[in-house]
């Protein structure tokens, strides 16, 4: 057997120290967190029933339940409904963001993250970025069951993909939000449960599911004004028409604009705990 | 080695007049401590006395409220990612990532700490093998046992080699053997070069590590030197006699004070006798004596001074638990915990 000496310790006069962490090192720690995020999930896949089996089982359900009183049959509502639901599972996917950096920050291990000489603002860049993932997991489903239940997108797969795009970044830029509740709540549920409650209205107070004119006017005019309408309304323009429509530029703009308030408001509450 | 005079970077850490509350709790009221570059230094205090909340403010986690903590000459207020540099910080809770194997967690921070990704694994491997935890690499966390996770956790702060490690109560929790074992790695550290602070609840562990001990209570340091000293501040062992025949109970405290030089204290139910024992070497006399007068033992014992007698001796009051009692009469200097 073999006695593994410990290696010689380099005294502090000798190291070349610094007190700040460049770009660069911001990005690679970036995504070294993100990589942790993603081997986190492969050892626990559960984590991800909310993207693979959520899609499928609300798909399912909502084409059959409303195919028939909506748009007459089946075949005929899938143009309009999975754009709808495709927004409505991305967007509550990134509850989750705020949800588990809730429960990462009050773990151990985010003790030993902030004795490192690493970038102070990676573990939240890094929890952002490895969620993409799961938006892009989630779209893929609903497409796929969309396809599998004789959905063939007209604008093709070329705007399909653009379409996919556009989601998995307007859910990245409202993660920011529950990234805020995540940073400033005291308890995961919490998180949770703020988070439930704007969106639940949010999404299905729009025209994700129900073509407008058929809501009661002051709801007609919420749902219009709704930037998950717009959203809405830019993907079915994208795979269905094949067209980039002004409800494209809005939500991005939208989008924008939650970043711009949200990701410093975030930052600061969470470099005050970091 | 180095050169002649002490100069600023010898200490490893200056803390002076570090200060933290929480509340209205001073939690850490006033610490001073000094740590010698390649020393083990022990802190050692009770529960709640305000040793983890030091060592979180001198490893950059709490802001001090008032005082300065520099290590290695670093501000740890200033210069908090120099700082960060040079320590390594192993907590009271585990401080790894459970859902995650050993290897996995060493590679992440292996990575964070700038280490490509060739050389995270290869020190990975080789931190493993270290801490004999090659077999057990690939299993997720919650199977490990305590020791297991706390070697892991301080393999984890050794990934980049720092020259100061924070040990916050290293073997608290753990069985005998494994204690021993945790006891040899932290030997190894010093003698690899490294610095370690350590803080613990057991006199024992400080002696058997510690070049120097600060004893904290309530948020002050309230004695300082090597284990030597501060076991010669407290008087050291005490020896135990219980006589056969409770009638010899005067003769035998007129001998301890005859030979010893000392007054033995007898204990409540009036059978035992207990003596300070300043020299071993007399006890062999008054042993003799006793045998020459005729009076029987019926036991013999050699008590080390524990915690609770250090504390007793140093503040006048027991070594209780001070976590929850003090946020209330925090004021009140001399009030008799009674456990």
């Amino acid at each position: 057997m073999t006695v593994i000496a410990a290696p010689r310790i380099v005294p502090p006069s000798e190291r070349n120290l610094k007190n700040y962490t460049g770009l660069g090192q911001n990005v690679r720690n970036t995504l070294t967190m993100a990589y942790r995020g993603l081997v986190k999930i492969r050892r626990t896949p559960e984590q991800l029933i909310d993207v693979t089996v959520q899609p499928i089982v609300f798909t399912l359900m909502f084409a059959y339940i409303f195919g028939g009183a909506i748009a007459g049959d089946v075949q005929n509502y899938l143009p309009t409904l999975i754009p709808g639901i495709l927004v409505q599972t991305v967007i509550t996917t990134s509850v989750v963001t705020g949800v588990q950096l809730r429960e990462d920050m009050d773990k151990g291990v985010f003790d030993r993250f902030r004795t490192l000489p690493i970038a102070r603002i990676a573990p939240l860049s890094g929890a952002l970025l490895a969620d993409t993932v799961r938006y892009a997991i989630a779209t893929t489903m609903t497409f796929a069951v969309g396809y599998l239940m004789g959905y063939h997108p007209a604008g093709g797969l070329w705007n399909v993909i653009l379409a996919s795009l556009l989601v998995i970044a307007c859910s990245w830029a409202i993660s920011w939000i529950f990234a805020f509740f995540g940073v400033i709540a005291r308890t995961a549920s919490s998180v949770q449960g703020i988070s439930m409650l704007i969106l639940f209205p949010l999404t299905f107070l729009s025209n994700a599911y129900v073509p407008i004119d058929t809501l009661p006017t002051w709801l007609a005019w919420f749902a219009s004004i709704n930037p998950i309408s717009h959203l809405v309304t830019a993907v079915r323009d994208l795979v269905n028409e094949g067209t980039v429509g002004p409800d494209l530029w809005t939500t991005l703009l939208g989008a924008a604009v939650i970043v711009a308030v949200f990701a410093p408001l975030t930052v600061r509450a969470y470099m005050r705990k970091a | 080695m180095g050169p002649m005079t002490t100069t600023p970077t010898d200490w490893a850490v200056e803390a002076e007049g570090l200060v933290k509350t929480f509340g209205t709790n001073r939690a850490v009221d006033g610490v001073d401590l000094r740590v010698k570059s390649g020393t083990v230094y022990g802190v050692l205090g009770p529960n709640g006395a305000g040793k983890t909340t030091t060592i979180n403010m001198l490893a950059t986690l709490l802001r001090p409220d008032g005082g300065t903590g520099r290590i290695f000459g670093h501000d740890v207020v200033r210069e908090p990612q120099i700082v960060r540099q040079l320590i390594g910080v192993t907590g009271q809770f585990a401080s790894v990532d459970e859902t995650l194997s050993a290897t996995e967690n060493l590679i992440i921070f292996g990575r964070l700490l700038g280490l490509s990704r060739i050389e995270a694994k290869a020190k990975s491997v080789e931190l493993l093998e270290r801490f004999s935890l090659t077999e057990a690499a690939k299993r997720p966390l919650k199977k490990f046992s305590g020791g297991m996770r706390r070697r892991l956790d301080l393999a984890a702060s050794l990934i980049a080699q720092p020259p100061l490690i924070f040990l916050d109560e290293p073997t608290t929790g753990l069985d005998p053997r494994t204690r021993g074992e945790m006891w040899d790695t932290i030997r190894d550290l010093v003698a690899s070069g490294s610095t370690v602070l350590l803080t613990t609840q057991y006199l024992d562990e400080a002696d058997q590590l510690a070049d120097r001990i600060a004893v904290i209570d309530r948020g002050r340091v309230v004695a300082e030197g090597t284990p030597d000293e501060l076991k010669t501040s407290v008087g050291s062992s005490s020896l135990q006699l219980r006589v056969m025949d409770p009638r010899d109970t005067d003769a035998t405290m007129e001998a301890i004070e005859r030979i010893l030089g000392v007054h033995g204290t007898l204990s409540p139910e009036a059978s035992r006798i207990t003596a300070p024992m300043a020299e071993p070497d007399r006890v062999t006399d008054l042993l003799l004596a006793l045998r020459q007068s005729g009076i029987g033992l019926d036991e013999i014992s050699v008590q080390k001074p524990t915690l609770d007698e250090v504390f007793l001796t140093l503040t006048g009051h027991d070594a209780a638990d001070q976590n929850q009692p003090e946020a209330q009469n925090a004021e009140g200097e001399k009030e008799e915990v009674l456990a």
